[in-house]
């Protein structure tokens, strides 16, 4: 059964499976870090804790801009009333991306990190060893031209189509993301200057210019599932990105409080990014508006749950999460803490890892011919996915959190004598390690529930 | 949301609220780079201090420990390890011993791999973390301990 309307947008599928097979790597990896923050010798001499971040967090990267990208072609046909400009570009481009993707990770496993910069050639043109950035420069340009190659047959498609808010909006997000990318090219040997600039990449990819994407992401399926007029829809998306612009470019200066930087970062920064919960929290009112206000019934229940789910979780996790630690008088004592990392979990699963599952619930059925939706049980299925997932993320950010405020009590806040060393506080933490690390597990178990979703298909009556 | 305020009004806001705000992003960058030559004491970047950053980045040191509170948070902070470890007098000695030292093998602690540096580049490294650590960053860390 044919059950998409423009042929072309099934390009989405090979970019949609990779990314969840890279996602399945990025937890595995996960539960070996977690791990070895409470048995500091679990695997040492395979996998030192060093690679096995860099692979957890550069296979997150990798999977979220995989699902962006099949988003994308997803999307934009459908948004522009045509075909992809060119589907054969976008099937290059994926294995290009998937190919420079596997040498890399590949390459972070199999041989010590200086011996891939050397293999590299990083002395050319240093970019390696910095956080998220750690991809060999070859990469970092493989990434350049697939991004290039991926706008371009966007941007066509656009232009002999309709245009629409929601791709206008997709496509601003996503030319940001390859203009701020090329930040990660320019590396001083000025520490100072290196990090200034080095956020403009970080900061302004996820609280930028990504919630550009994930807006028309998600204004795209409530459109689709609650069939509320377009235009309230679309108003509702400029009002959420205005306020993620307005807030979020001059809450880059929270990342400046404690860097060579003059100290009016820490007002800026501060009374700026206090308003970064703004726009997440209008996303939890549009999205519960627009399915209270629907017109329709869609059938697909799951693909509604995770619209709903991604715009509390990123309120959560971004906003509320962010705001914690984001005052720089609460800051001096939380930077770099395990509060930043209870943030950062919950964030990146909230806004970007959700949003792409979001488009793949709705999208993954019309590709494979099943229709509007899949079976109740396989719908079943995957909400046990969502809910298992969901609050292992809330529990995980929960630990973390703990372990944080116990962290900046024993190590920050007392004076130096009376302080406690780093790795004395660290093994104070260790009960919520242990449980962060069991829910870790039931994550896992999460994904697992979600993955065999798309497996199941509808009992035989008989 | 009310019907007298369209999409047309929003869109402006976006258009009109993001370009004010890039502007003055712009305008702050351009004056705190003017303003960091006083703060960061680049001058003090010597031919060892460049190396020195080229090998943290090389072996991917970020991976584990965090460097004026950015990076990972496995291992300790090392923007005021200079500071924490001996300083002018003993620094260096302190970090040639700890590098050679690895990994230490006490089973159930966190391990650092051996990273098989010269002396030389070791030195790199402690000169790097010494102009790391002599950087004006608004007082952070609130104790040596980072």
């Amino acid at each position: 059964m044919n059950t998409l309307k423009y042929q072309s947008q099934a390009v989405a599928k090979p970019y949609f499976v990779f990314a969840l097979i890279l996602f399945v790597g990025q937890i595995l990896f996960g539960l070996i870090m977690g791990l070895q923050y409470v048995v500091g010798d679990f695997l040492a001499g395979a996998i030192p804790f060093n690679v096995a971040r860099m692979v957890h967090t550069n296979l997150l990267i990798v999977w979220l801009l995989f699902g962006f990208m099949g988003a994308a072609y997803y999307l934009v046909p459908e948004e522009a009333e045509t075909e992809l400009y060119s589907p054969k570009l976008a099937i290059i481009l994926f294995w290009v991306f998937a190919v420079a993707g596997v040498l890399t990770i590949l390459g972070y496993l199999l041989v010590p990190y200086s011996t891939l910069a050397d293999i590299t050639l990083n002395h050319l043109w240093p970019t390696m060893g910095r956080e998220f950035l750690e991809q060999p420069t070859i990469t970092k340009l493989g990434i350049v031209v697939v991004c290039l190659g991926f706008l371009f047959n966007l941007g066509m498609t656009i232009l002999k189509g309709r245009k629409t808010s929601v791709n206008m909006v997709l496509m601003t997000g996503l030319i940001g993301l390859a203009l701020m990318f090329l930040f990660s090219f320019y590396n001083p040997s000025n520490l100072a200057l290196d990090k200034y600039f080095w956020w403009f990449v970080v900061h302004l990819w996820v609280e930028g210019v990504w919630e550009l994407i994930m807006g028309a992401i998600l204004a795209f399926i409530l459109i689709k599932v609650t069939g509320v007029d377009r235009e309230v829809i679309e108003k509702w998306l400029y009002v959420i990105i205005a306020m993620a612009l307005i807030s979020g470019i001059l809450g880059t200066g929270h990342h400046f409080f404690w860097l060579a930087t003059p100290a009016y970062w820490q007002w800026i920064g501060s009374v700026f990014s206090a308003l970064e919960p703004l726009p997440f929290f209008a996303m939890v009112l549009f999205a519960f508006n627009m399915v209270n206000r629907r017109r329709r019934e869609h059938p697909n229940k799951a693909a509604t749950l995770w619209a709903l789910g991604t715009a509390v979780m990123a309120f959560l996790g971004a906003g509320v999460w962010g705001f914690l630690h984001t005052l720089s008088p609460v800051n001096f004592y939380t930077h770099g803490s395990q509060i930043t990392a209870a943030h950062g979990h919950m964030a990146f699963y909230g806004a970007y890892a959700m949003i792409v599952m979001t488009i793949i619930s709705y999208a993954m059925p019309k590709i494979r011919g099943i229709g509007e939706c899949n079976c109740n049980r396989a719908q079943v299925w995957e909400m046990w996915g969502f809910w298992l997932m969901t609050v292992a993320m809330v529990f995980i950010t929960l630990c973390l959190t703990g372990a944080g405020v116990l962290q900046v009590w024993l190590q920050r806040l007392p004076e130096t004598g009376e302080a406690l060393s780093f790795m004395v506080t660290q093994d104070k933490l260790s009960i919520f390690y242990w449980l962060r690390e069991v829910a870790g597990v039931v994550f896992l178990l999460g994904l697992i529930a979600y993955l065999t979703s798309f497996f199941i298909k509808e009992k035989a009556t008989a | 949301m009310s019907e007298k305020f369209t999409k047309g009004m929003a869109r402006n806001i976006y258009y009109g609220g993001s370009l004010f705000f890039i502007l003055i992003f712009l305008g702050l960058t351009f004056h705190t780079t003017k303003e960091m030559p006083k703060r960061d004491h680049r001058h003090n970047i010597t031919e060892s201090v460049e190396r020195g950053k080229e090998l943290w980045e090389e072996n991917n040191c970020v991976g584990c420990h965090s460097l004026i509170g950015e990076g990972a948070y496995f291992a300790p902070e090392l923007g005021n390890v200079y500071v924490r470890r001996g300083g002018e007098a003993g620094f260096k000695t302190f970090l040639n011993g700890w590098m050679n030292a690895q990994p230490l093998n006490i089973p159930g602690r966190r391990q650092m791999p051996n990273f098989h540096l010269t002396d030389d580049e070791i030195n790199d490294l402690a000169e790097f973390l010494k102009w790391t650590s002599e950087m004006d960053v608004n007082g952070w860390p609130p104790n040596d301990e980072g």
